[in-house]
């Protein structure tokens, strides 16, 4: 793995024994897709975002973890320009983030996004949720778009409820549905900004097996969440954030068995003591 | 008593007051469209992301907002046509009806643009995020999702902008549209000093009957039409 992702933060110290084989488990991981340099962004006098330093390789899943308030939605949200940075730059697939107008727009449609609170157009059936995308930025035939959304719909589960409302689903569904949306642009990445938070419990799992088989299926994928079990199995590295800094980068097994960092530690101490 | 009563009944047969009605309901109904649209675009502008556009429709709402009716009705036939000699008709009635129907137009848009971005602020910002992040830009995303959301939330208050527009179009007097209501009950009242109570009952009455069914419209719409989250 002569190749091997260089450790962002090794000029840092905090994971300067970071294991050359972090990302190991993935071989066959292709050239970087998602780059952040030196990614700095403020609210007001609060630093969110610290000298981020973050490669994202084809068809890799990272995992950000970190406590609240420690920068890791901006993160997400910055990485399709939904949060404008103070600094820094930001690649998707070698192309520097436009900063608005059009060409942002088009590389948007390459981004996937699923959000925590769903956001699915409230006006729209869920079936046009889908097809609106593809027809009406991809400019596709809304015959073959709408073939596509039912394929997609069905793939998440949720295809006889493809003339509802969205408020007529349950969260879960929403959030699958919010999938298929994402999926229906063929985006190159997809983001997940904490997808199962406002879930109900017991519908956490059918989004996760969702987003398992998309990760197992090679998806370039950025999720941010507290699932460790989705991290453990469908992983391929995990990014622990605070304060803004990405503090450590690990092997997800080797993240939450054995954290280095004191702050992964005491984080890690207090969501898995219950 | 009967005297009164008979007195009233002859108004109506030596006066066209239903007519005069219908000049406002024609004055209503055009002032209405335009400044939909007028105002649509104001509201568009006042949420771009185009901060010169953003101050431009904030200026025109303010300017607009705060200067009285009858000053703009004024100056649409003292201003516009006997000093600027712009004509928009030929014919004498129909230039004073359309520059009344502009002058209502462009004043109530400043209102529409208004209730417009009240209805905006009842859509989440997700719904925004969301089509941004699918790769529309701002007039898509505008047209697809933050509007017809928009218009939704705002039923109520641009009942309100109507029925407020309906009422002022009588100021078209001041735009030399002699064949309205405040212009008849003027030389009604002129002519029958002695049923002044009744005339004016008249008037009151008739808007009122023009009003009720907006109002029950408007508030029967915004329940059926509201966006389930």
């Amino acid at each position: 793995m002569a190749d091997e992702t260089p450790s962002p933060s090794d000029a840092r110290g905090s994971a300067q024994d970071a294991h050359p084989d972090a990302s190991a488990s993935s071989p066959d991981l292709g050239e970087p897709l998602v780059e952040l340099h030196g990614v700095n962004k403020h609210f007001g006098d609060l630093h969110v975002l610290r000298d981020i330093d973050l490669t994202v390789r084809r068809g890799e899943v990272l995992v950000v973890i970190g406590p609240s308030g420690s920068g890791k939605s901006t993160l997400c949200r910055a990485i399709n320009r939904l949060e404008t940075i103070d600094a820094g730059e930001i690649r998707i697939d070698g192309q520097p983030l436009p900063e608005e107008g059009k060409a942002l727009a088009r590389l948007r449609a390459d981004v996937g996004m699923v959000f925590q609170a769903f956001n699915l157009f409230a006006h729209k059936t869920i079936l046009d949720n889908v097809t609106l995308g593809p027809v009406k930025v991809r400019r596709e035939k809304s015959k073959d778009a709408k073939e596509r959304a039912l394929a997609l719909l069905d793939r998440v589960g949720v295809k006889n409820q493809a003339e509802k409302m969205p408020a007529q689903l349950s969260g879960g569904q929403q959030q699958r549905v919010a999938i298929a949306r994402a999926l229906a642009m063929r985006p190159k990445v997809m983001l997940f900004d904490e997808p199962t938070s406002a879930l109900d419990p017991e519908m956490i799992n059918e989004v996760l097996d969702v987003m398992v088989a998309l990760a197992r299926e090679g998806m370039t994928m950025i999720v941010v969440t507290h699932e460790m079990g989705f991290a453990r199995k469908a992983g391929n590295r995990v990014v622990f954030m605070s304060d803004g800094q990405i503090v450590e980068e690990a092997h997800p097994e080797e993240f939450f068995t054995a954290p280095r960092s004191e702050r992964a530690k005491d984080f890690l101490s207090k969501i898995l003591t219950h | 008593m009967g005297d009164y009563l008979s007195q009233i009944a002859e108004l109506f047969s030596q006066y066209d007051i239903v007519g005069a009605f219908w000049v406002n309901i024609q004055l209503t109904f055009w002032a209405a469209i335009l400044s939909l649209v007028l105002g649509t675009v104001l509201a568009l502008m006042r949420i771009s992301p185009i901060v010169s556009l953003q101050w431009a429709g904030a200026a025109y709402v303010n300017v607009l907002r705060n200067t009285p009716l009858t000053i703009i009705m004024t100056f649409m036939v003292l201003g516009i046509w006997t000093q600027l000699q712009i004509s928009l008709a030929q014919d004498f009635a129909t230039n004073f009806f359309r520059f009344a129907v502009v002058g209502l137009t462009i004043y109530h848009a400043a209102f529409v643009c208004e209730a417009i971005r009240s209805g905006v602020n009842t859509v989440p910002l997700g719904q925004a995020e969301a089509a941004r992040a699918i790769g529309l830009p701002f007039l898509p995303a505008a047209r697809l999702i933050i509007l017809p959301q928009a218009f939704r939330g705002a039923i109520a208050p641009l009942g309100n902008t109507l029925i407020a527009l309906l009422k002022n179009s009588t100021v078209a007097v001041a735009a030399s549209v002699s064949t309205e209501t405040a212009t008849l009950m003027r030389e009604m009242i002129e002519n029958n000093s002695s049923v002044i109570f009744g005339i004016f009952f008249i008037f009151a009455i008739g808007f009122v009957i023009l009003v009720i069914p907006i109002g029950l419209l408007t508030t029967s719409l915004s329940t059926r039409l509201a966006v389930r989250r």
